[in-house]
């Protein structure tokens, strides 16, 4: 059982889950008149895999996009390393260590894998305009000292073959992990990821698993992810958010979501009278 | 050897040479296309203001002369120096990386999402907007262009040529340091594009805004780098149109001579911009000298637009256009 301090505390396997690095405080988030979001709060601790579940259309994604800063709320606070962050840009929540997937895949389809990993690279990369315009002085020992941790990334997710594949020719179940290789890159404290096995078979949905218990195992990344298969979800993570039609309806470990009344309800249906 | 086949070599290479310089202009095309999907129609006009506004700087005048004059019925016209070429090509690299600024801050940003024929048409208006500016600014003119850069007859090349064929080609100086500065252009932004950060940048920005931003990548700033970079290949173009023919508005003109160009190399290609403009270069030379003789001549000004119409029908996306591939 969790208490709500941000003490940290060792799990049963053995990792060491630190203290709350981000926290969601009341988020509402309005579409014209449709509140996707409605009032919810949760918070996410340093190196723990957090899910968020809930049937389609319960708000999760949207949820993910407040995360990153696609989405900026009506109302509600992100608390981000103990300080109320300011509405902003994507690209400058990427820059804060934030790195993500996409449910339908936004990959870089023209360039190779290699490159695609190396643009996640881009926010480690300091050197001026004009200093790599002419790869003058630190860009040349920049590039390399990059392109070796894109180089470790690759063979952390065995896509070592496909290096210079145009990301375009590969298939799904690759592309979902090229995606990942690229969030990767940014060595990111908070790793968002939306459906990482969705339209996965049995087998590629078992090497997604592992992959990402390794990220969180090696790396000591925290993870947040969205997750239709349940078994996968009760597998991964350490406490669940669940969702149904923008409200949470529940929040805590998978034993704890599994039992709750309100849940069952809403993934078995339940009559109303 | 035959008369008829050295006038022909002769041709080749001069058309060769001409290409380059239609390749110049493709080339600013390509790069904003490539990097923001836009097909700037306001190209030729950016090299025309580029041109000007180097022209200007170097002899020293006052920009909107006119207009102050008017204004305050004096008569400034000169500040009464002369800036050195190497100076002068600088400020105006500062005067056009401004434009970029102005352009993305007060037009494209907020166009962002929009359909790319409203792009399209953005830069019609922004095409009429730069010559109108230019000419506010510089006067309507002709100008010399004079950053150094050699003219006249190769003498090598005639010799040579002369001893060896006992015919001396008739090769422009002008015509070559154009092709070598293309080549240099060239080479740098591919290398640019390929191994550096901002040119990584670039590629994803055309590639997917959503995940150029999930990485930290704003697009606002590739945007105006895009266009710096557009502007100073409008820069080059301009300077070598300019010093081949005079800083005039027909200089804006050359970019229609950059659109067959394009439909042979396609649109994404930077090699796919040289390749075609040598093409159309050599293309349009030897058809003038081979068939031109026989229909009345004058076959320039259309051979390379006929040409591009057969490559729309048969090959629309170019010689190196990156074919549309979709996985079902």
């Amino acid at each position: 059982m969790l208490d709500n301090t941000s003490e940290s505390y060792v799990t049963a396997d053995g990792r060491t889950i630190g203290g709350v690095v981000m926290e969601m405080r009341n988020i509402t988030l309005r579409f014209g008149g449709v509140e996707a979001i409605k009032d919810i709060s949760f918070d996410i601790r340093e190196g723990e895999i957090r899910a968020i579940i809930g049937p389609n259309g319960a708000g999760k994604s949207s949820m993910l996009n407040v995360i990153s800063g696609f989405y900026n709320p009506q109302e509600g606070e992100v608390i981000y390393k103990g300080a109320k962050r300011p509405p902003m840009k994507p690209y400058q929540v990427a820059r804060q260590g934030i790195a993500r997937t996409f449910q339908n895949i936004a990959l870089f389809e023209g360039m190779s894998v290699l490159d695609n990993v190396m643009t996640g690279r881009l926010n480690h990369m300091k050197t001026g305009f004009f200093a790599q315009g002419l790869w003058w002085g630190k860009a040349e020992a920049e590039e390399v000292a990059n392109r070796e941790k894109a180089e470790e990334i690759i063979d952390f997710l065995e896509i070592q073959a496909i290096r210079k594949t145009p990301v375009g020719r590969l298939p799904y179940g690759l592309k979902k992990r090229v995606e990942l290789a690229r969030a990767l890159a940014a060595e990111p404290q908070i790793l968002l990821l939306d459906e990482p096995m969705a339209g996965m078979n049995v087998e590629e949905k078992e090497d997604m698993s592992r992959f990402i218990l390794d990220v969180n195992d090696e790396y000591g990344t925290t993870i947040v992810l969205i997750e239709h298969d349940m078994g996968v979800v009760m597998d991964l993570s350490d406490r669940v958010v669940v969702m149904d039609y923008g409200k949470k309806i529940g929040d805590g470990t998978p034993d704890e979501v599994r039992n709750n009344q309100e849940v069952i309800d809403a993934y078995l249906g339940v009559a109303h009278d | 050897m035959p008369d008829q086949l050295i006038f022909a070599m002769e041709v080749t290479f001069n058309g060769l040479l001409n290409g380059v310089m239609y390749a110049l202009v493709a080339l600013g095309f390509v790069l904003i296309f490539k990097a923001s999907g836009i097909f700037n129609y306001a190209q030729g006009v950016m090299a025309l203001f580029a041109a000007m506004t180097l022209v200007g700087i170097q002899e020293g005048r006052v920009p909107f002369a006119h207009l102050i004059n008017a204004m305050f019925g004096t008569h400034v016209h000169e500040f009464g120096w002369e800036v050195p070429a190497l100076l002068a090509i600088l400020l105006t690299v500062l005067v056009m990386v401004a434009f970029a600024y102005l352009v993305q801050r007060f037009v494209f940003r907020h166009l962002v999402g929009q359909e790319p024929i409203i792009l399209f048409m953005a830069t019609i208006g922004l095409a009429y907007f730069l010559e109108g500016v230019s000419d506010l600014m510089w006067g309507s003119e002709i100008r010399n262009l004079d950053v150094g850069l050699p003219q006249g007859i190769n003498d090598w090349i005639d010799s040579t040529t002369f001893e060896a064929l006992g015919y001396g080609f008739f090769i422009d100086n002008l015509d070559i340091a154009a092709a070598v500065i293309a080549a240099i252009l060239v080479m740098s932004l591919i290398a640019y594009s390929q191994y550096t950060k901002n040119g990584r940048a670039m590629r994803a920005v055309a590639d997917d805004h959503q995940a150029a931003l999930s990485v930290g990548i704003s697009l606002n700033y590739v945007w105006i780098l895009v266009w710096s970079l557009a502007g100073m290949v409008a820069l080059v173009a301009g300077v070598m149109w300019g010093s081949k023919s005079g800083v005039q508005f027909s200089l804006s003109l050359i970019a229609l001579k950059a659109l067959p160009v394009l439909m042979l190399g396609g649109f994404t290609s930077i090699p796919g911009a040289i390749v075609g403009g040598l093409i159309i270069g050599v293309g349009e030379a030897l058809f003038e000298f081979a068939v031109g003789p026989l229909i009345g001549g004058a076959t320039e000004n259309w051979f390379a637009y006929v040409l591009a119409l057969v490559f729309l029908v048969f090959r629309p996306q170019g010689l190196f256009g990156e074919k549309i591939i979709e996985r079902v």
